[in-house]
């Protein structure tokens, strides 16, 4: 019998080297092919859903297509973060402030790092658990000043301003544009948002002009949708300017109940959260109105490549234009890259570690689609933007903005180690 | 006095609001001794439904006149449809069990339903706004208020008076009333008693789902609209007296002008002030106000 040319015992190696050798081949590409997971929190259910929650998210997926296919975004152009593809994973805001504390602990097991949170309470919560478990976490979106004011954190950052800045920028505009104003009035849901937005408004127009008069504060509940009896109570109050920091739902009940009874015509009224509505609503959202978008955002983002490119990118795929929501989620996502890649590029050119990032991301500067982000505050976890207001005018069937003033970061924002409340009494002191 | 007359045009129009919604819900009650939980989700369901029909009429041109009673077309529709469906599919089958049981039954199928609305029509909001400004406004105190608040207050004064009307002088109201009087016995007397439960629950899921169409034009059309609601109509009901027709209409009375006085005079007591009046008349009447003296059955 002849003998086989390769016995068994050649067989046997061979088998046993094969997979090695691929194993060798793959080691290489391997280590930076593990993707980075990041786990995204935002609302998919309920009332915040539809104007903020699924707007971020969609902003998210855009951005991180994009990233990943490397090249496409103005000014970011490598590929994923830090060298790895970017992975996202989504998780439902909705339930209350205990649920989401549980599913973040959950959460983190399964991903690098979050980006979330519209919520104020959901915040408050999240960042001591954040902190605790030892885990990079960027909130994104939430307005109360208290995280970085009552707090120091490593490993918590906040890629959006506080909502501080969008009820001062509001006082200043109308003091700027009403300055013979004397009454105002308000019409807030009754929860910390409402109050919160309502009490820096009033203490930042009882410095910028003394003597003003409260002609009623209407304090409906959170998601009510009937306005007929405060809507009455504005009208017959005389003010002169009505200030409301309603969101989503609610503020589109309110202007549809307030336009037909000429409560925009009787008195200026501010929207601090308007933008988002605008879309579907501006046709009867009448003139006169202020209008904020947070931020410089949407309407009033400046005219960069990146910002064009965002918008288009956005439209293309949902067939709507991207709203705050969408931009602070992009905004969170292209801190975190510059992060991720200036830490890459410290670390000789290898994936960073969570350290090394968090290092990178403090006091960074970088480029959004809403313009220049310092994260400037909270020990150089908390960013700050300029602010920006605008009034409605109606050109045939467009809807325009009149009359925009951009406020820059310090103007509106409080310095660091300072109490936003302290700080508006003061007189705005910039303090050194 | 200006103010007082606006206080009192605010009550009458959030009152005819909330009874559209309690009248269902106690009629339910009453008949059938069940307090439904999904009452909201039949609201937002009919909100939803008119948004979507009203939507479709105006978006093709037709007469924007006829919307209004394209408004009540959605409503009666979702009664006809989800009415039947939830009685003869869920409920008869927990006739006689604990009430306990079934309103954590009817709190399920609030929690089925909130979430169908997504399944079905997504989280952006809807509007369909033009009936609310089309009929123009109206002055009254120096204030103005749009035409279509009369609408409001006519359906919900119908609605009412029609219930009335059917139960005191109909033969079918009659024999509803032996049925509420008393299941059993009706029941021996050739009553058919599961015939009369589902056309109650229709005609009671009928009437939230109107309140839902006539509140679509005023808002924007979002999941989670009927939670509100379910509360406030809860709280009318028990101030009135579950089961009562009467107790109902004076129920949503006494809380529109509650609610009205509060936000023109002491806005700050607004979000408690309904509870405040509901607590204090359960202090007085533990049962409502209209609550009918209960025979002991032994």
């Amino acid at each position: 019998m002849k003998k086989l040319s390769c016995g068994p015992k050649t067989f046997a190696i061979a088998v046993s080297i094969f997979p090695m050798l691929l194993l060798a081949m793959h080691a290489g590409a391997g280590a930076q092919e593990k993707p980075l997971k990041i786990g995204v929190v935002t609302f998919l259910s309920g009332a915040a859903a539809g104007p903020f929650g699924v707007p971020a998210k969609q902003a998210g997926e855009v951005v991180v297509e994009a990233l990943n296919a490397g090249g496409k975004v103005p000014g970011y152009g490598s590929k994923g973060m830090g060298g790895s593809s970017i992975e996202l994973v989504f998780v439902d805001e909705a339930g209350g402030t205990t649920k989401q504390v549980t599913e973040y602990r959950n959460l983190i097991e399964r991903v690098d790092l979050v980006i979330g949170y519209i919520s104020s309470g959901d915040c408050l919560a999240v960042a001591p658990a954040a902190e605790e478990m030892r885990k990079l976490t960027i909130l994104f979106d939430c307005g109360t000043p208290r995280v970085f004011e009552d707090a120091t954190y490593k490993y918590v950052f906040r890629t959006g301003a506080t909502s501080t800045m969008d009820n001062v920028a509001a006082a200043l505009y109308i003091s700027e544009t009403n300055p013979n104003v004397k009454k105002i009035a308000g019409i807030n849901q009754n929860y910390a948002w409402g109050q919160d937005s309502w009490s820096d408004f009033l203490a930042a127009m009882k410095v910028l002009k003394p003597g003003i008069e409260v002609a009623t504060v209407q304090w409906p509940q959170l998601l009510s949708g009937q306005y007929g009896a405060e809507i009455s109570a504005l009208l017959s109050s005389g003010a002169d300017v009505v200030h409301s920091s309603f969101w989503g739902g609610d503020m589109e009940a309110f202007v549809l109940q307030a336009s037909p009874r000429g409560l925009f015509k009787k008195s200026t009224v501010v929207l601090t959260c308007g933008e988002t509505g605008m879309y579907k609503l501006g046709s009867q959202v009448p003139d006169g109105t202020v209008i904020g978008a947070r931020g410089p955002f949407d309407m009033f983002a400046p005219d960069t490549e990146l910002n064009r490119w965002f918008r288009k990118a956005y439209q293309d795929k949902y067939g709507v234009p991207p709203t705050y929501p969408s931009y602070k989620m992009a905004q969170a996502l292209l801190g975190l890259k510059s992060a991720y890649d200036k830490a890459r590029s410290s670390n000789g050119n290898k994936a960073p570690g969570q350290d090394q990032v968090i290092a990178a991301f403090e006091r960074i500067s970088f480029e959004a689609p809403g313009g220049k982000v310092q994260m400037a505050l909270g020990k150089g976890h908390q960013a700050v933007q300029g602010m920006v207001f605008g009034t409605v005018k109606h050109n045939g069937n467009q809807v325009t903005y009149v009359d925009v003033k951009t406020y820059p970061p310090d103007k509106v924002t409080p310095p660091e180690g300072v109490k936003a409340e302290d700080w508006i009494k003061s007189g705005f002191k910039s303090g050194k | 006095m200006t103010e007082l007359l606006s206080v009192v045009v605010d009550a009458v129009i959030y009152s005819s609001w909330l009874f559209i919604i309690a009248l269902g819900l106690t009629l339910i009650y009453g008949v059938m001794k069940i307090l439904n939980m999904a009452h909201g989700s039949f609201y937002a369901l009919g909100a939803y439904a008119a948004a979507s029909l009203v939507g479709y009429w105006l978006g093709h041109g037709y007469p924007p006149l006829a919307s209004y009673g394209m408004l009540v077309l959605a409503a009666i529709l979702v009664g006809l449809i989800t009415g039947p469906l939830v009685e003869r599919g869920l409920l008869r089958f927990m006739y006689g069990k604990d009430e306990i049981i079934l309103l954590l039954v009817t709190y399920a199928l609030f929690l089925i339903l909130e979430d169908s609305i997504k399944i079905i029509w997504g989280v952006n909001p809807y509007f369909i706004s033009e009936p609310y400004g089309l009929l123009g406004v109206w002055d009254v105190a120096g204030l103005s208020y749009p035409f279509y608040n009369i609408i409001l207050i006519a359906v919900s004064v119908l609605a009412g008076v029609g219930v009335a009307v059917v139960l005191q002088y109909t033969r079918p109201g009659k024999l509803l009333l032996a049925v509420i009087h008393d299941r059993e016995v009706s029941m021996a007397m050739g009553i058919n008693v599961n015939r009369f439960y589902m056309v109650t629950f229709t005609v009671g899921t009928m009437l939230a789902a109107i309140g839902g169409a006539l509140t679509a034009p005023t808002v924007s059309v979002v999941p989670g609209m009927g939670v509100g609601v379910i509360v406030l109509a809860f709280a009318v009901v028990v101030i009135g007296g579950l089961g009562s027709l009467q107790g109902a209409a004076l129920g949503a009375l006494i809380v529109g002008l509650v609610r009205s006085a509060a936000v023109h005079y002491l806005p700050q007591v607004e979000l408690f002030s309904i509870y405040v009046v509901m607590a204090l008349v359960l202090i007085f009447r533990p049962k409502g106000l209209f609550a009918a003296a209960e025979v002991r059955k032994i």
